[in-house]
């Protein structure tokens, strides 16, 4: 048996230092992730996946604390991947959803993660499903996802989710404008957080009206509801109707559906990473740098250069 | 496309009234092009060795001003050995007399920076200690 195998053992068996290798491994290598996979992904299935998203600054991070209270309340075991975005000047990140769960910090039954965008080639999506799988084959109930949701790739990442809140503020008139962006469609539940701040009818209203607008053919209306940052008031609303919209996607049998509809996003992630990473590996990145410059002074076109390049790109896996 | 990244805790135990210190130094890192997991203020050891195995961090760095450093290293070093992850080094930063140092670097804290220090040779450090780049 490698050390791999010992390592995949441990996580299984409930080690946490593992899980936390494990996530490492998968995070910075996919081929690592086509070991790991095959051994885990048999355990996995049986979690309650929620993602939470919203702007920058809207609670996203004190709402989840109020639910892994709750979810350890009645006693389920909770992972969180919380994402923050890489600085696409430097690569680096500074990771700080963790301080608004601190309560939880040494509560052994609860797993945070966290996890930065990293590079825009898609890799995230894949890392966040295989954390997910990773979290779920470790024997936890719930596994909430946390991101900002700007963007395409962040949308993917939490769209899968069996249930999907999206958080925004009042007064912000502009939180609407992002939630216009892509994530108003994706969500199951609203939560107008800070609640206590003036502007909150309208926000809701707007709300309201964007969703009359979208037709969800699941025949689930999505709430929603008031929520106060750190504070039980809404919170335990919020969460009554997570647990409601979960009991709802197994009675409709949309649970299914919609696992089908993430293994499609995800095998579709694995192969476009996949071709990626070949496409570098044949077409190296100064190649690259040299093929553009020849179509900025006009010598070629895009094309033609795709056209030259077919006969290699057909080796490509 | 997956790419590795050096990840840090930056973690301040006990009771230290501010931060400004560890939060520079989170954010040279950041800009070092590492990936850092800052907690706020006021944890515990028991949190901090939590939170290094959840995030597998590669380093742990402690910011202490309060005076307690001694059995604050201490405590973080021994609950390390408990969960079998003494290998992760740990450096440290803050208000610590020079005369606590041969101590600490007796109990296992590879490096302490003082006020003044350089956050080029914290980063440099870190890089060469981890030898990953």
């Amino acid at each position: 048996m490698n050390s791999l195998d010992e390592l995949i053992k441990k996580m299984i068996k409930g080690d946490r230092r593992a899980l936390g290798k494990i996530i490492t491994l998968m995070e910075n290598d996919s081929s690592s992730s086509a070991y790991i996979i095959p051994k885990i992904h048999y355990l996995t299935g049986k979690a309650h996946i929620v993602g939470i998203t919203g702007p920058p600054g809207s609670g996203k991070s004190s709402i989840v604390d109020k639910l892994i209270s709750y979810y350890r309340n009645e006693g389920k075991k909770v992972g969180v991947v919380a994402i923050d975005p890489t600085s696409p000047f430097t690569g680096g990140a500074i990771l700080g959803d963790r301080i608004r769960m601190k309560k939880h910090y040494t509560d052994k039954e609860v797993f945070i993660r966290s996890m930065a965008t990293r590079g825009n080639l898609g890799g995230l999506s894949e890392a966040t499903g295989n954390t997910i799988k990773a979290l779920d084959a470790f024997g936890k109930d719930v596994i909430i996802i946390e991101t900002v949701g700007a963007g395409q790739v962040e949308v993917d990442v939490v769209k899968v989710a069996d249930t999907v809140v999206v958080v925004s503020v009042p007064s912000m008139g502009d939180s609407v404008q992002t939630l216009k962006a892509g994530i108003m469609e994706i969500g199951d539940i609203f939560a107008v957080n800070k609640a206590d701040i003036e502007g909150v009818e309208k926000c809701i209203m707007e709300i309201r009206m964007m969703l009359e607008l979208s037709d969800k053919e699941e025949g689930w209306n999505p709430p929603i509801m008031k929520t106060f940052g750190n504070k039980d008031d809404g919170a335990n609303e919020l969460y009554d109707e997570i647990k409601k919209h979960n009991s709802f996607l197994f009675d409709s049998g949309y649970h299914e559906k919609r696992r089908i509809i993430r293994e499609k996003t995800e095998l579709f992630n694995i192969l476009q990473n996949l071709f990626i990473k070949n496409l570098y590996s044949t077409v190296s990145e100064k190649e690259m740098d040299e093929l553009a410059k020849k179509i900025a002074n006009r010598e070629k076109d895009p094309y033609m250069i795709i056209e030259e390049l077919i006969p290699r790109l057909k080796k490509l896996i | 496309m997956p790419e590795k990244k050096l990840r840090i805790l930056i973690a301040k135990p006990g009771l230290d009234g501010h931060d400004r210190g560890a939060k520079v130094v989170a954010r040279a890192l950041r800009d070092a092009g590492m990936e850092v997991i800052y907690t706020g203020l006021r944890q515990t050891p028991e949190s901090i060795v939590e939170t290094a195995l959840q995030e597998d961090v590669d380093v742990i760095g402690l910011s202490i001003l309060s005076g307690a450093h001694n059995h604050l290293f201490k405590k973080v070093i021994d609950l390390l050995k408990e969960e079998g992850a003494e290998d992760i080094p740990i450096f440290g930063g803050g208000i610590i007399p020079e005369d606590d140092m041969p101590y600490l670097k007796g109990i296992g804290v590879k490096k302490i920076f003082g006020p003044g220090t350089n956050t080029g040779d914290i980063v440099t450090y870190i890089k060469e200690m981890t030898n990953k780049f």
